[in-house]
């Protein structure tokens, strides 16, 4: 591997990522995968870099899924889209930022498909005038939520309690980053660092002590999909996708996985229970699995957040054995309880792949 | 193990890395017009038996050079040995021959 | 009457060109932005059909360079035209009047990294066409360690609208086939790849260098394009494509990647073409007056053009087109005499 060839790369595909005064909005399934990271993110952009980010619980889905699913059509979703744009116009932003990719890949798409088209996006504005009485106001930016802790992870390791390093052998821990696909597939100038090499998640990783692995799989889908997943019958060949990426990470024995998608996390996660279940290998250490994360649940580690508080204890991969490693204190007794130290069920434990 | 109502799906890449190419080496030494086949589709399309059964020389030659052995030669089988498309390969491959010692190398 | 005709490129079109021109009587004077004469010619070891030797194509053409002026490490800084003549001013501080000009161009090899799924630059065991002729002819490249898996992708940068090239580049099937037979000859046991979307082995004896490829040297053909390059953890290559003719995919472990970079136009033709108003196809090569009776005439009155600057061509090719232009530059001034 030719580092400078890679780093040719990645200077081609910069993008300009405004420094503060965000619209944020959130993304339907992570709140339920992932509860601790938004709340993480807007904390940390908040609280930790002093940035305005604003959000308003008049927002909804984008219509991705659906859309994706052929539940949703075209014009349908881009009136969705067109009165999130204008709930951001109404409070005065002109940057965008979302928590998902699915939703990022939406608006980029639209973006161009009204640039490239003008008369489909009259015809959006006046729907959404006829169906909300809104302005449409497109955004002068477009971010992924990714893109700015992205622009931040200097910052952020400036601040960084505990570094992707191994503390009992002081070697960099092995990273294996995920891109969502539809964060820079479709249009690679949209992402940092392009759709091949992209810099997003890599950058955080090299800001913040880690070692990035380049593993001949790396470009390949988790196997979300949305009908893939959806329908249960087709489930197979969805999991079959995240297991060809085990096989090929696995040589190079990565301590962790990051993330920067709503579906990436959840499924390399999962899968790998129903993996271990059905063929009774795992692919971390001692027969644990490895610990896939949200860019902002990393984030907020290396901050030295309470990984609870992030939520890892929704995670099906034991986190305890990375949290060991990167030397981040954890109560056991609190890793089941919830916000105000309510107890949450203990979930029983799989039989082949080892959990705390 | 558990049930879950759906399995790893078997991958349709063939893997070249792990072919055993010793049989094909073995062809290609009595038969070395066996690579010549440019897969022009000649002898496919003049087969007596293929369009009755699945027979297709072309895929046969190619399919035993990717080391996929076992999805190709059943269709020999249904060679008749008439020879029409010894007449039509234009790389003028003897191809009842080169069938012939197919059978006799990979013992079908 | 002697007349002076600027020639810019000292490839094989241009020196070809030069020599014809001089023997019509006329004064050629040659520039060339490389060091040398011989433009990409000079940096290939053999040429296909029969791996004839580009040393001795290239004694040939400068055999007889007597009466030719030329320049080298030279670039236009300036073309105007002032009446009947052409003042061309050189990045050497040199200015000529000229009756006519010859575009031999030539082309530019496709920049290989732009093709980024095949990691030509992060890949340590991915080269190019152009690095393994350096390689014939130095026999050293770090990049190439006793490969036994080898792979040949044609089509980098040619047939692709995508990277801004729609056409054929027209020699990289057989540069390929005939690179894939020296690697044979040089590595007996490796095994060889050939990734090709059609095999276009139009020339006379190309046919043949196909045949010699399968029969003789054994090159396994795969009609399917590279779709994407990875490096395993050994640092070996993980290549895949679909093997379009079984209806699969594959994928295949290997040790050297060759990409046949194709011919793009030549980056200065933009340049080039507002200093004269020439025309440029919208494939960004030169437009001669039509495709077929005047191949070698430009739009604009006293140029003309040769070889790969109106699109790819083969070496036999291109020095026909420079004769045939050197003719009609002759015809040219004897019109106007």
């Amino acid at each position: 591997m030719i580092f400078q060839g890679k780093q040719k790369i990645w200077s081609d595909y910069q993008k300009e990522i405004p420094d503060d005064h965000w619209f944020y909005v959130r993304s339907c399934i992570r709140q339920g995968f992932f509860p601790g990271s938004e709340v993480a993110f807007l904390d940390i952009c908040r609280n930790k870099l002093g940035k305005d980010f604003f959000e308003t619980e008049h927002h909804t889905t984008c219509g991705g899924i659906a859309y994706h699913a052929e539940a949703l059509p075209q014009e349908t979703m881009m009136t969705i889209i067109a009165r999130q744009f204008a709930l951001m116009g109404e409070h005065g932003y002109k940057n965008y930022v979302c928590s998902c990719i699915t939703s990022f890949g939406l608006y980029t798409e639209v973006l161009e498909d009204w640039r490239t088209f003008p008369d489909l996006e009259d015809k959006i504005r006046e729907h959404l005038w006829k169906s909300c009485r809104r302005e449409l106001t497109k955004p002068e930016y477009l971010a992924h939520a990714s893109d700015i802790i992205y622009k931040f992870r200097n910052e952020i390791a400036a601040k960084a309690k505990h570094r992707l390093v191994n503390k009992f052998t002081g070697e960099p821990l092995r990273v294996v980053e995920h891109i969502g696909c539809h964060y820079s597939k479709m249009f690679p100038s949209k992402g940092v660092g392009g759709a091949e090499y992209p810099y997003v998640l890599a950058g955080m990783i090299d800001s913040w002590g880690g070692e990035v692995i380049d593993y001949p799989e790396r470009r390949h889908c988790c196997g979300f999909g949305f009908r893939q997943y959806l329908v249960k019958a087709n489930r197979g060949y969805s999991m079959s996708n995240t297991h060809k990426k085990f096989e090929s990470m696995e040589p190079y024995k990565p301590d962790m996985i990051i993330t920067n998608c709503p579906g990436c996390p959840y499924f390399m996660d999962r899968w790998q229970y129903v993996i271990a279940e059905q063929t009774g290998k795992t692919y971390g250490e001692n027969g644990y699995g490895i610990p896939v994360f949200t860019y902002e649940e990393v984030a907020g580690l290396v901050l030295g957040y309470d990984p609870w508080d992030l939520g890892l204890q929704m995670h099906q991969v034991a986190v305890e054995p990375l949290l060991d490693k990167m030397g981040v204190k954890y109560n056991k007794k609190d890793k089941y309880k919830g916000s105000g130290g309510k107890i949450l069920k203990i979930p029983e434990f799989p039989m082949n792949i080892k959990c705390c | 193990m558990i049930d879950f109502g759906y399995s790893l799906t078997p991958s349709s890449t063939i893997e070249i890395d792990d072919a055993d190419m010793s049989l094909f080496d073995e062809l290609c030494a009595v038969e070395p017009d066996a690579i010549k086949c440019m897969s022009c589709g000649s002898c496919a399309a003049s087969c007596t038996a293929g369009v009755f059964t699945d027979l297709n020389l072309r895929k046969v030659l190619l399919g035993l050079q990717r080391g996929c052995e076992e999805d190709v030669l059943p269709q020999l089988k249904s060679c008749m040995l008439c020879g029409k498309c010894h007449i039509v390969c234009p790389r003028g491959i003897n191809t009842r021959h080169l069938i012939l010692s197919i059978c006799k190398i990979y013992n079908i | 009457m002697k007349r002076n005709v600027l020639i810019i490129g000292g490839g094989p079109a241009g020196m070809e060109a030069a020599r014809r021109i001089r023997d019509y009587g006329h004064t050629p004077i040659l520039i060339e932005k490389e060091s040398r004469l011989g433009g990409h010619l000079a940096k290939w070891h053999k040429l296909f059909p029969e791996g004839e030797s580009t040393e001795e194509l290239l004694t040939s053409l400068t055999a007889d360079m007597e009466g030719i002026n030329y320049f080298t490490d030279t670039n236009i800084v300036s073309i105007n035209k002032l009446k009947n003549l052409y003042v061309a001013i050189f990045s050497n501080g040199i200015s000529v009047q000229a009756d006519a000009i010859l575009f031999a161009t030539g082309f530019s090899m496709f920049p290989a990294e732009k093709k980024e799924e095949y990691g030509y630059g992060i890949y340590n065991h991915v080269i190019t066409n152009a690095d393994l002729e350096h390689f014939f002819n130095t026999g050293k490249d770090p990049r190439i360690k006793e490969p036994k898996v080898i792979g040949f992708v044609h089509c980098v940068g040619s047939r692709d609208e995508k990277a801004g090239n729609r056409q054929c580049s027209k020699v990289c099937c057989a540069t390929a086939l005939k690179q894939a037979c020296e690697m044979k000859e040089l590595y007996p046991d490796a095994t060889i790849y050939c990734f090709y979307m059609d095999l276009r082995m139009f020339g006379r004896k190309y046919e043949d260098l196909y045949l010699n490829a399968q029969r003789k040297y054994g090159i396994l053909f795969v009609r399917g394009r590279v779709s994407e390059v990875s490096e395993d953890i050994d640092g070996r290559l993980v290549v895949k494509a679909e093997d379009t003719l079984v209806g699969k995919p594959i994928r295949i472990t290997m040790d050297l990647l060759v990409l046949m970079a194709g011919m793009s136009p030549c980056v200065e033709n933009p340049k080039i073409a507002s200093m004269t108003g020439v025309h440029i196809g919208e494939d960004g090569f030169f437009m001669p007056r039509d495709l077929l009776y005047r191949s070698v005439e430009s739009h604009s009155k006293g140029i003309f053009f040769a070889g790969a600057a109106t699109g790819p061509k083969t070496i036999p090719e291109t020095l026909n087109e420079a004769r045939a232009a050197a003719m009609a530059i002759d015809h040219y001034f004897k019109q106007k005499a």
